[in-house]
């Protein structure tokens, strides 16, 4: 068994299950008034103090939520519906071509349903946007935009953004900067207020913590409307009974992941490195997609011509190596990725792509066993055919 | 063997993946995405293909434990079956779409697909058999037998399939399913034609060729007796739903004879009209038989699905085969498949087939 989809989601770090069992063997509800719930409370507020510290946010810029989903829905919905409240003209929401379907289908949502306009930002060929692109969109139509939203690091092809540069831009419109930063922490140094963002998304099973817990860092003085409605618990952002368990390992999760980012990038980066090498080496038409330079460590992303990328998946699933297509399904069914196609990839390098990404508990064995299947496959598959459209 | 396993979200498929499970065989399922808009949940026993069915299908892999994936044979399946059902109709001649679906995309598409990434054979939820002796014979259910839509299929086409169902009644199967704790066994069957989740065929056609407004003819007349909105709607043999304004001389229910797409006319008579006693079919596939078959050769024929059977001389030559039958059939219908059998006792063995041209 070789596991090679980190991005997907990563296992739990130990520290970050035991601090999750230890903490829901406990009764408390952070809410509430009595002791039991002042334990709880305690144990949120700690955590959200380690997390802001790892990220360079104050502890009341943490509002947790469930997961990177929910965050990015909150900042983009929520800063939109919050801006445009204030400003009936700004009605235009600005994104980067390669977000995530979090991000790019809050958007569409935004478009259909609101009545927003949406301006999106063309990548170039290794997935980058250039702080020209978001600059030529901002001069044409800086008064009427409501937020700006780039990511930190993209999840099929790695590629890392200048969110600093981008940021500082929006900023200087006086428009609210959103980041995805989900697949960026502890794999990349993350500081929320150097980064100049308004708002940054992060969640715990990328990071080693529990799914189903994350948390937007939101600046205080970014108004947003909430997307859930109740009890208000976090900064009447955000609603909902706090998961102090899911919350603790989130904390021990970031906290751990940052801390060891450098060794991290290093260690994992250094196998990275050895499982592109390797995989060029056996097939050398393999065509490596992203960035050469702004990368994330444990990310590589290849086309391999004449290949099926769902047929490779098949065929290295049989023996034992788990990747992905790094796009999103319909149906079940593989989509070509917005990604690669925003990249100005043609549709069978996007049929064609698969995604391998490493993680905390990578070893080179792993990379080997890759390299050991991957010929046989990629000539099955090359044998199996892109199944073409007969209508064309 | 490696084996992929077809697997539709049905009770059928979902038993039949895991008998080659029990079989010892390494079995990967796949759930073929045949629509190009799947519906999110199935209505009752219409239409196919919804998420809902992905899910059935998946969940059922996940029991038996088995890698699970989605095919997507959209673009191919509305080319091969779909696009072909609304030509054959344009045509004047009556498809049948789920034969159609094996022999191009099933046993064709599938299987080529699943041979060159290195599996040995298809595992469907057909009921048909299959036997060590490479023929195909009769389901033991004979109400659920599908052998008249895999008799397509040729010699290697089934040499790389395996249909786990053939020994088995559909309540056994069913029973089996809930045995293994898989949910579908409760599934209704699919009915009508997967690709028209409505049922409404006439509506389905009308929508791809626009209506063609004609005559509907007597044949002992000659007189016009109705009108149309367009002559591939009509089936021969077909007598409900004909709306004929001019009574019939007799008095006597009259049927769709013929229908000529020329000059799109529809051509009604009396039933003693419809009774044929020769059927000619072209493209012949033997499977039963040599591949290069001619001759001559008395058996049975079945001349459209779940229809009856009828013995038979049949006489083959220069790829025709004309069936001459020892009692008249009604409406027999050009576009669909003659089957030819061979009765045995413990279960009639398909020979071959053919596609029905004229009669
Ligand atoms: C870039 C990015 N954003 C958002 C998400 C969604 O996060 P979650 O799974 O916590 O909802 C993911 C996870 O796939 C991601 O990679």
């Amino acid at each position: 068994m070789a596991y090679l989809d980190h991005a997907a989601t990563t296992p739990m770090l130990s520290e970050a299950l035991e601090a999750y069992v230890a903490t829901a063997r406990e009764v408390g509800n952070a809410s509430s008034l009595h002791a039991a719930g002042r334990h709880a409370r305690q144990r949120v507020e700690e955590s959200r103090e380690r997390i802001g510290a790892a990220l360079g946010a104050r502890p009341s810029e943490v509002i947790f939520t469930s997961g990177g989903t929910e965050s990015d829905n909150l900042a983009v919905k929520g800063t939109f519906w919050a801006r445009r409240a204030k400003d009936g003209a700004r009605n235009r929401v600005v994104a980067s071509g390669v977000e995530h379907h979090a991000v790019m289908d809050a958007v569409d949502w935004l478009v259909a349903h609101e009545g927003a306009t949406a301006g999106w930002l063309d990548a170039d060929e290794t997935g980058l946007i250039t702080p020209a692109t978001l600059a030529a969109e901002l001069d044409a139509h800086a008064d009427r935009v409501a937020v700006v939203t780039v990511m930190w690091a993209n999840n099929e092809v790695g590629t890392l953004q200048p969110v600093a540069e981008l940021a500082a831009l929006a900023a200087a419109h006086g428009i609210p900067f959103h980041t995805d930063a989900v697949q960026a922490v502890g794999q990349v140094p993350v500081d929320f207020a150097a980064s100049g963002a308004s708002a940054l998304t992060v969640t715990g099973h990328k990071v080693g913590g529990p799914v189903g817990v994350g948390a937007l860092l939101l600046g205080r003085d970014v108004a947003v409307t909430p997307l859930l409605h109740g009890g208000g618990q976090e900064r009447d952002v955000r609603s909902g009974t706090l998961d102090a368990a899911g919350i603790v390992a989130f904390a021990v999760a970031v906290e751990t992941a940052v801390k060891n980012q450098q060794e991290y990038a290093a260690r994992v980066g250094g196998l990275r490195d050895r499982l592109v090498d390797g995989v060029l080496a056996v097939v050398p038409d393999a065509i490596l997609n992203g960035s050469a330079a702004h990368r994330l460590p444990g990310n590589a992303h290849f086309s391999f011509p004449g290949c099926q990328g769902d047929a490779l998946l098949l065929l290295l699933d049989a023996q034992g190596i788990d990747c992905s297509t790094g796009s999103a399904c319909s149906a079940g069914v593989a989509q070509p990725s917005h990604v690669l196609v925003a990249m100005g990839a043609d549709d069978d390098r996007a049929r064609s792509s698969l995604r391998f990404t490493l993680g905390h508990t990578s070893t080179a064995a792993d990379v080997d066993a890759l390299i050991t299947a991957l010929p046989a496959a990629v000539e099955r598959a090359r044998r199996a055919g892109v199944i073409k459209s007969v209508l064309g | 063997m490696r084996v992929l396993a077809a697997m539709s979200g049905g009770v059928d498929s979902a038993v039949a993946a895991a008998r080659a499970v029990e079989a010892g065989h390494d079995v990967t399922g796949v759930h073929l995405a045949l629509s190009r808009n799947p519906q999110t949940f199935r209505t009752g026993a219409r239409g196919c293909c919804t998420i809902e069915d992905s899910r059935d299908a998946q969940r059922a892999a996940d029991v038996l434990g088995i890698p699970y994936y989605v095919w997507d044979m959209a673009e191919r399946f509305h080319a091969d079956v779909v696009d072909d059902f609304v030509a054959e109709y344009a045509a004047g001649r009556t498809p049948n779409p789920c034969l159609r679906c094996n022999e191009k995309i099933k046993f064709a598409a599938v299987l080529d697909r699943a041979i060159a990434l290195g599996f040995d054979a298809v595992v469907t939820g057909h009921h048909a058999r299959l036997g060590a002796d490479g023929l195909l014979r009769r389901s033991v259910d004979l109400p659920k037998d599908q052998s008249y839509v895999l008799a397509v299929l040729n010699r290697a086409q089934l040499d790389h399939s395996v249909f786990p169902l053939g020994d088995s009644t559909k309540a056994e199967v069913r029973a089996e399913a809930a045995r293994r704790g898989l949910g579908v066994a409760e599934k209704p069957d699919s009915h009508d034609i997967c690709f028209i989740a409505d049922g409404d065929t006439r509506g389905f056609l009308e929508s791809r060729l626009g209506s063609a407004p004609g005559d509907i003819v007597d044949s002992s007349t000659g007189e016009v007796v109705g009108a149309h909105g367009g002559a591939y709607a009509y089936t021969v043999g077909q007598r409900k739903g004909l709306g004929l304004t001019v009574p019939a001389a007799d008095g006597r229910p009259r049927y769709v004879l013929s229908i000529t797409p020329k000059t799109n006319t529809v051509t009604v008579g009396p039933a003693a009209a419809l009774e044929v006693s020769t059927v000619h079919a072209g493209k012949p596939v033997w499977t039963g038989l040599p591949a290069d078959f001619a001759g001559e050769l008395d058996c049975v024929v079945q001349l459209r699905a779940h229809g009856e059977t009828y013995p038979a001389r049949v006489t083959v030559a220069d790829g025709e085969l004309v069936a001459s039958l020892s009692t008249p059939a009604r409406g027999v219908a050009a576009g669909q498949a003659l089957v030819v059998y061979r009765p045995e006792a413990d279960g009639d063995v398909v020979l071959g087939s053919g596609t029905i041209t004229h009669t």
